[in-house]
């Protein structure tokens, strides 16, 4: 363990800490862009740059590994001075449409301008446009928001390890790229998501967020998809959901997700979803099934009606008992899901070969 | 009999008493015209059978501004240099020395000798010469880059054998030490420090990683990037084993067996020379395994860099041989704790490698004799700008910016005023006459607000405007910043911003205010040494030509006369004698008036461009 001061605040830390670790651990506010304690550190926003004793110039917290007896401090007026420029130089090369910005109250550039505070802007010159990139279908890129705190890259690198995005060109130029400056679905993206979780601003923003205002509650959940079992948070407003991100608390995923996990949550409100078991008409009044297919089509025998689970249960059991007389056991195949629990894949195991006794039966994730 | 003393009477029986017909095929000396020398001096050859010599082509002796360069050797005679010569001149001279022993010729420079030779004066007498004092540049102009030979025969790699057959590797990071050489990349920072910090973190790591493939790694820096700068391309191009002899010495001391030449891919003739100097090294046993038989074993890879002023930071480097993008990380953790691939790594410029040999070789109580308390030896410099005689020079640090410019440089061409010195590139700052007599050494340039830096040393005279030197500088650090961190990627582009504004004319009192405000906060806030040092050309312009800045603003007036907003041309009705010449010169027909009569220029239409003022015969031509 290290023991350090942070604002003259005593603080114990564990070995391989950084400063902005123990300034968190010890209730310190530092203000960052580019950290996240799942990434490495990076040093590119310059905004929590502290001073040391013993150290020259102005450290950068996030980068700076917490030693034995460190005295650091957060404030002074030389680190408000430097703050505040390069917060107004970060701000003179950013719309200020806040109002009108799916960020809108939960963006760090924000909430950072606000605690550095910021009151005019000095620094007026030319500013970066682009178009935004639609291509994906989950997701934006608006470069103009961009503060190239990296940690897009850093994520689908460190995390995803996907490489999709880099730094591309130099200077005022610079900005996140895909090989050879491609539109981002013709890239190597998987579109996890991960990038836009991570992103400060709105230039990487979920399109279901272009319709919607904030979310004003959060479900934890586990994500329905596959035997993973991803923590999610689910974000609704007016019981509708809004929008879906990883569970960083939850110890499987840390926050991560696929593509399924974050964006395929449209169907939960769709109104094409089936919510009760529906059976075919003949099977609930009798009468014989269609022959073809052409003779189902206008057979309002074959159309399908909402019944009680009860019902449809009895109705399967009864269909299933009944071809297993006629042709056999193995005339059955089973095929349970990922979406089950273990538990329910077991009972589905025992049920294939106990009750109708066959070994006819597979999972979707072994495919 | 040692494996060097064999190796060395080798190279001694092979270039011993040779007539040689000497070649500069520098960069320099192929731009100038030095290939067209060479097939001059090979076609006088074919022609006359009588003639027996040695064609050598050489590196730059530092003489740039008389390239091309031919040279004469014959044995029992001092070399005799003959500069700006022709093809016909090569012939004239090559047929007098050799079939009528006639030396004088009107091309002749010098004897590259101490002593006078044929009424030819010795080089020593030659004011760009005299004051100089040629220690990395031992060899540049003088061997055969090509030949290794030529290298050993001029005590090469005797430095190394003295280290690997007679020293621990610990006396040689304590010798290193006591020269008290410093980095020459122009940080300063003490060579065997960082070295013996690299050798304590490589022991560490032996010991924590025992099956690891490697245990650290020396890099060194090529990545010359200041403009006008070419002091390494020329040590490179010239000298190429001695950077390999430092390099291997360096693996010795720090205990690294495997080392990368980081070379931007813009030097081609210097790749091209260091891959031939690596294969003749390890042909020897100079590189690879078991070197001149001792239990040390290394050897080193070339790593062509894309051509990034970043990558000269030691993180972007080290980045950039991954085969990353160059981009800088914040330190710690440094290099030498865990650099290239996170082994243990030192970083050393291709001039602080080059001295290694000498210290070695000579001893490091001989080696700092030279220079001031703190700033030992010399250092070599690329002199270049309004200043008569430009090349590659290397004096004693602690010599002052007057002799240097002045002695060596001759002062300042057409009788023009001395205004500015600027030394350590983008990185650095514009000197003032009041600090003519400023001695160069690492303190004393840091003192006045500029840099030591890697050795670009432009001269500036009185028709530079120094605002306009500023903004030059920014345009050229905002190109090359990473764009990693906001201070660097923006604040040079708003600094830019503001500097063109008053170049323009459109520059506000408060503007000034701004590039102080700005200035000291990308200094203290940038992540690496980049944008760190960025602001400088402002700082010092601001510090030391505050008026410029404020004629600019205040009275809409270029004092320099550069800057084309703030220019007008006008033509004197007195001296004017209606030649017409201006008006034919002028390419965009600004000009009018009947022969003989007053011209005049339509200032909407013109643009600045000064031809006419450069053609007029009467100094008629008027810029305010």
């Amino acid at each position: 363990m290290i023991n350090l001061k942070i604002d003259n605040k005593k603080i114990e830390v564990p070995d391989g800490s950084t400063v902005l670790d123990a300034a968190r651990a010890a209730n310190v506010y530092i203000p960052t862009l580019c950290d996240d304690p799942l990434l490495e550190p990076f040093g590119a926003c310059r905004m929590c740059i502290v001073e040391i004793e013993g150290h020259r110039g102005l450290p950068t917290s996030c980068s700076t590994p917490a030693t034995e007896g460190m005295e650091v401090k957060t404030y002074s007026s030389t680190i408000e001075v430097n703050r505040r420029t390069t917060m107004n130089l970060m701000l003179s090369d950013h719309p200020l449409d806040c109002q009108h910005c799916v960020a809108n109250m939960k963006c760090d550039l924000q909430y950072v301008a606000g605690y550095v505070g910021v009151r005019e802007q000095p620094y007026e010159g030319e500013t970066r446009s682009y178009e935004k990139d639609r291509s994906n279908p989950f997701y934006v890129r608006d470069l103009d928001k961009c503060i190239l705190c990296g940690k897009c890259v850093r994520a689908c690198d460190e995390l995803q390890g996907r490489q999709a995005i880099s730094f591309g060109y130099r200077g005022f130029e610079t900005k996140i790229t895909t090989p050879f400056d491609l539109p981002m679905w013709d890239s190597t993206c998987e579109s996890c998501g991960r990038c836009v979780d991570v992103c400060p601003t709105a230039a990487l923003y979920d399109k279901s967020a272009e319709k919607n205002g904030l979310a004003m509650e959060e479900t934890r959940t586990t994500c329905p998809y596959c035997g993973v079992g991803c923590g999610l948070i689910i974000e609704t407003r007016n019981d509708k959901i809004v929008g879906v991100r990883g569970d960083r608390e939850n110890s499987v995923n840390e926050g991560h997700t696929c593509v399924k996990g974050r964006y395929g949550w449209e169907y939960v409100q769709h109104e094409d979803r089936v919510k009760k078991p529906r059976v075919r008409r003949y099977l609930l009044e009798g009468g014989s099934k269609p022959k073809s297919a052409r003779e189902s089509e206008d057979n309002p025998l074959w159309d399908w009606v909402e019944t009680s689970w009860e019902e449809a249960l009895n109705i399967t059991a009864e269909s299933l008992h009944q071809i297993k007389k006629e042709h056999g056991s193995d005339s059955i195949g089973f095929m349970t899901s990922a979406k089950c629990l273990n538990e329910e894949n077991y009972l589905m195991n025992k049920l294939a070969r106990q009750v109708v006794g066959t070994n006819s039966i597979d999972h979707c994730a072994r495919l | 009999m040692s494996n060097y003393t064999a190796i060395r009477e080798w190279a001694d029986e092979k270039t011993a008493d040779k007539t040689r017909i000497i070649v500069g095929l520098g960069t320099c000396g192929i731009a100038a015209g030095g290939n067209k020398i060479l097939e001059a001096v090979e076609k006088t050859l074919a022609n006359n059978d009588d003639i027996k010599a040695e064609v050598v082509s050489v590196g730059c002796i530092g003489i740039c501004y008389k390239e091309p360069l031919l040279d004469i050797e014959i044995p029992g005679q001092p070399r005799l240099s003959y500069g700006s010569v022709t093809a016909k001149d090569t012939r004239e001279i090559i047929q007098n020395i050799f079939l009528d022993s006639k030396y004088e010729h009107k091309k002749t420079l010098a004897t590259i000798n101490d002593e006078a030779f044929a009424e030819i004066p010795s080089w020593k007498e030659i004011p760009f010469f005299a004051p100089q004092e040629r220690r990395v540049l031992r060899n540049c102009g003088f061997i055969d880059p090509e030949k290794i030979e030529d290298y050993i025969a001029n005590d090469g790699y005797l430095g190394l054998s003295r280290a690997l057959l007679d020293m621990t590797p610990a006396a040689v990071v304590e010798e290193t030490l006591k020269a008290g050489l410093r980095g020459r990349g122009g940080a300063g920072f003490p060579a065997g420090r960082k070295w013996s910090i690299a050798a304590d973190n490589i022991n560490a790591y032996k010991e924590e990683n025992p099956d690891s493939d490697s245990f650290g790694y020396i890099i060194c820096n090529a990545d010359e990037g200041d403009p006008g700068a070419f002091m390494n391309r020329s040590v490179l191009e010239g000298d190429p084993h001695s950077v390999i002899e430092g390099m291997t010495i360096a693996g010795y001391a720090i205990g690294a067996s495997y080392g990368y030449i980081y070379c931007r891919a813009e030097y081609p003739l210097a790749i091209e020379r260091l891959k031939l100097a690596l294969d003749q090294a390890r042909e020897k046993n100079l590189l690879g395994k078991n070197i001149l038989g001792t239990e040390f074993s290394f050897d080193l890879k070339l790593k062509e860099g894309a051509g990034a002023f970043v990558c000269g930071e030691e993180t972007a480097l080290i980045a950039s041989v991954e085969g990353l993008r160059g981009m800088p990380m914040p330190r710690p953790p440094y290099p030498a704790q865990a650099g290239l691939w996170e082994v243990p790594t030192i970083i050393n410029n291709v001039e602080t490698l080059n001295n290694i040999p000498v210290i070695l070789a000579k001893g490091a109580d001989s080696w700092a004799e030279k220079g001031t308390e703190k700033s030992k030896g010399t250092k070599t410099f690329a002199l270049t700008g309004k200043v008569e005689n430009t090349g590659l020079i290397e004096v004693e640090l602690g010599m002052s910016l007057r002799e240097v410019i002045y002695d060596i440089g001759g002062g300042i061409p057409d009788g023009k005023e001395f205004k500015a010195a600027q030394t350590g590139g983008p990185s650095g700052g514009c000197l003032p006459a009041s600090m003519l007599d400023l001695t160069i050494d690492y303190e004393a340039l840091a003192k006045a607000g500029s840099i030591m830096g890697s050795g670009g040393l432009v001269i500036m005279d009185e028709s530079t405007c120094m605002v306009d030197v500023a903004r030059y500088f920014l345009t050229f650090t905002q190109a090359e910043s990473c764009g990693k961190c906001v201070p660097c990627r923006l604040g040079t582009k708003r600094m830019l911003e503001i500097l063109t504004r008053i170049t323009e004319g459109k520059g506000k009192i408060e503007d000034i205010a701004l590039l102080e405000e700005l200035a000291p906060s990308i200094r203290d806030s940038s992540l690496c040494g980049l944008g760190q040092s960025a602001p400088n050309p402002v700082l010092t312009t601001l510090r030391y030509f505050r008026d410029e800045y404020e004629a600019h603003i205040l009275e809409g007036r270029c004092p320099a006369g550069q800057c084309k907003a703030l220019i007008t041309y006008t033509i004197d009705e007195v001296d004017c004698t209606g030649c017409t010449v201006c008006a034919r010169a002028c390419p965009v027909d600004a000009i009018s008036g009947a022969k003989k009569e007053l011209h005049i220029i339509d200032t909407d239409i013109c643009t600045r461009c000064d031809t006419c003022r450069q053609v007029c015969n009467f100094d008629a031509v008027l810029v305010a």
